[in-house]
């Protein structure tokens, strides 16, 4: 109930992220969510496609420093108070977000939030109890 | 012009006395030191030398050098030549964990270099009328206590600043009417674009000053002098030696004269070791000869020079050193400290970094500053930001902690470090100190 994210090191100066997503455009990759963090000297960016394996080979290819990382896609419905819900559940379950961010899809009304955690199963529980179901790869990819 | 110095007879002694001198003195260290420090008596019996085959400096060549290698297997006081009783001080150099050399001083050794320091202040133009502000650090470090001592002994009012503050060091500049000012070349630029930046050059009374501890273009100097309207004189030294004042400039600014009384220097060649004649480009070779606690042989400095005997028209007959023109080894010298890039690497090595790195030492508003450049390697990265930045700061604290200096950290893409012939190039000083 995880989805891949591939995370990749950009240095903090002009033309390297469009560098970036230039490679990936030459190996026909589409991008599903894309999210920066960044500091003075450098950024990471933090991508969900739709071809994870071969993003991977074109970017080692390319001489990128990349990793992967299992995050947790959730559905919420694209209306005020849904995202404070969610959170809600995940404060209250004990759930410490290291970063989330937001992407939408050709499914009308539906927003979907990236959670990163660190013990996604524990996540995963207490998303479930609350009546919660974060997708699965497989069904990620038909939102689009 | 009148001419002063602090030790007349022996600053303008003819040639020949000064070589006799240096014979004597010279036999009397050798003996000294095979009898009292073990480690010459091995070295110089494993060179085949003996003390009774030094008759003068004609025979110095006959005997081992001495690199820093030696001092810091002998760390801390395998070459004391003195019982630690009659030691009266120690200092140390810039430099870190296992690469720290201790100097120790008998009084008579402390005489000895604050006379030197007292007879660079004089040649500066310095008397018992001058106020000399010293702001040089003080504690371990030669630089505050050898000019503080010299301009004791020559009777100055000393004011002791140590470095920083800089407010303060104005403040007492204008009050107390500082006439000599001692620090490093950057410092005083800083000072200098300070005080001109307040448009306060019209209350301060400096006429010299004596900027050393790192090396500085004679462009530094023009900026300097013009901005405070001042002579500025370069001295060189190292702690192993004694300190600043082993050689210094007079008003020609042509050169350093060397303490020849106290040390005996020597061009080599670098690479076979081979004694080069004056006038010849090599590495600068020192030998002390008046030091009681810490002697030290043909002692290494890896600094690139070029000695002069041509007669110097202020009156002194000590031999002239150029300024260092560049190293023999890869040592940066960096806000006045010691700085190898293998220090560095070993710093990268342990924190889990690739050894793909470059070292960028710049000059911005006459400080210096060092930037190293790490490539990011899938092993030390992650997705969170968190994790590389807290594992960046690491690294940053374990430089500071090795090389005693703040060192910036700049993360950069894999392959982005230039390569020539395969290699990276370590190291890109954009000070650009040694040229013309």
């Amino acid at each position: 109930m995880t989805v891949k994210q591939i995370s990749v090191f950009l240095e903090n100066r002009p033309g390297t992220l469009a560098e970036f997503i230039k490679v990936l455009e030459k190996s026909n990759i589409d991008l599903r969510a894309l999210s920066l963090a960044e500091n003075e000297d450098f950024g990471i960016v933090r991508v969900i496609v739709d071809d994870s394996y071969s993003t991977i080979q074109t970017l080692k290819e390319n001489g990128y420093v990349c990793s992967m990382t299992r995050v947790l896609a959730v559905e919420i419905p694209d209306k005020p108070g849904a995202l404070v819900n969610l959170l809600s559940v995940l404060g209250e379950g004990g759930i410490n977000l290291e970063y989330t961010y937001a992407f939408l899809s050709k499914k009308p009304g539906s927003a979907f939030m990236i959670l990163r955690v660190a013990d996604p199963k524990e996540a995963i529980a207490v998303l479930q109890k609350a009546g919660i179901r974060p997708v699965c790869q497989d069904e990620f990819e038909g939102l689009f | 012009m009148q001419h002063r110095y602090f030790d007349p007879e022996i600053e303008t002694a003819s040639p020949e006395d000064l070589r006799r001198l240096q014979d004597e003195r010279l036999v009397e260290t050798v003996r000294r030191v095979y009898r009292d420090v073990p480690y010459y008596k091995k070295k110089m019996d494993e060179a085949g030398v003996s003390p009774e085959d030094i008759h003068g400096v004609k025979d110095l060549h006959l005997l081992p050098f001495l690199s820093k290698e030696d001092l810091r297997q002998q760390y801390p006081d395998g070459l004391l030549a003195r019982p630690l009783s009659e030691c009266v001080r120690i200092h140390s150099t810039s430099g870190t964990t296992g690469r720290r050399v201790v100097a120790y001083y008998t009084q008579n050794d402390l005489d000895m270099w604050e006379g030197c320091c007292a007879r660079a202040l004089t040649a500066a133009g310095a008397t018992p009328d001058d106020v000399v502000q010293v702001c040089y650090g003080y504690g371990l470090f030669t630089g505050g206590a050898g000019l503080h001592g010299g301009s004791h002994k020559l009777g100055s009012l000393t004011l002791p600043m140590s470095s920083g503050n800089t407010d303060r060091q104005i403040q007492f500049m204008t009050d107390l009417g500082a006439t000599v000012l001692c620090c490093t070349p950057s410092y005083a630029a800083y000072l200098a674009e300070t005080i001109c930046e307040r448009g306060i050059r019209d209350q301060i009374k400096l006429k010299a000053g004596i900027f050393g501890a790192e090396a500085w273009t004679e462009e530094m100097r023009h900026d300097i002098e013009d901005k405070l309207g001042i002579k500025a004189y370069d001295i060189y030294g190292l702690t192993e030696i004694s300190g600043p004042g082993v050689a210094f400039e007079c008003e020609e600014q042509h050169g350093m004269h060397i303490n020849e009384d106290n040390f005996i220097a020597e061009i080599i060649d670098p690479a076979t070791g081979e004694v080069l004649p004056d006038g010849q480009k090599g590495e600068l070779v020192f030998t002390s000869i008046t030091k009681e606690a810490f002697p030290l042989i043909r002692y290494r400095t890896k600094d690139i020079c070029i000695l002069s005997r041509e007669k110097c028209s202020c009156g002194r007959t000590f031999v002239r050193m150029t300024k260092p023109l560049g190293r023999s080894d890869d040592m940066l010298i960096v806000k006045g400290v010691n700085v190898f890039p293998s220090q560095i690497e070993t710093v990268l090595l342990n924190n889990g970094y690739p050894a793909n790195y470059q070292i960028i030492v710049s000059r911005e508003k006459h400080s210096d500053k060092i930037e190293v450049q790490v490539e990011m390697t899938s092993e030390m990265f992650s997705d969170s930001l968190k994790e590389v930045t807290a594992r960046e700061r690491a690294l940053v604290a374990d430089l500071k902690g090795m090389l005693g200096i703040k060192c910036d950290v700049r993360l950069v893409a894999p392959k982005s470090i230039q390569r020539s012939e395969g290699k990276a190039k370590r190291v890109i000083d954009k000070r650009n100190l040694y040229e013309g």
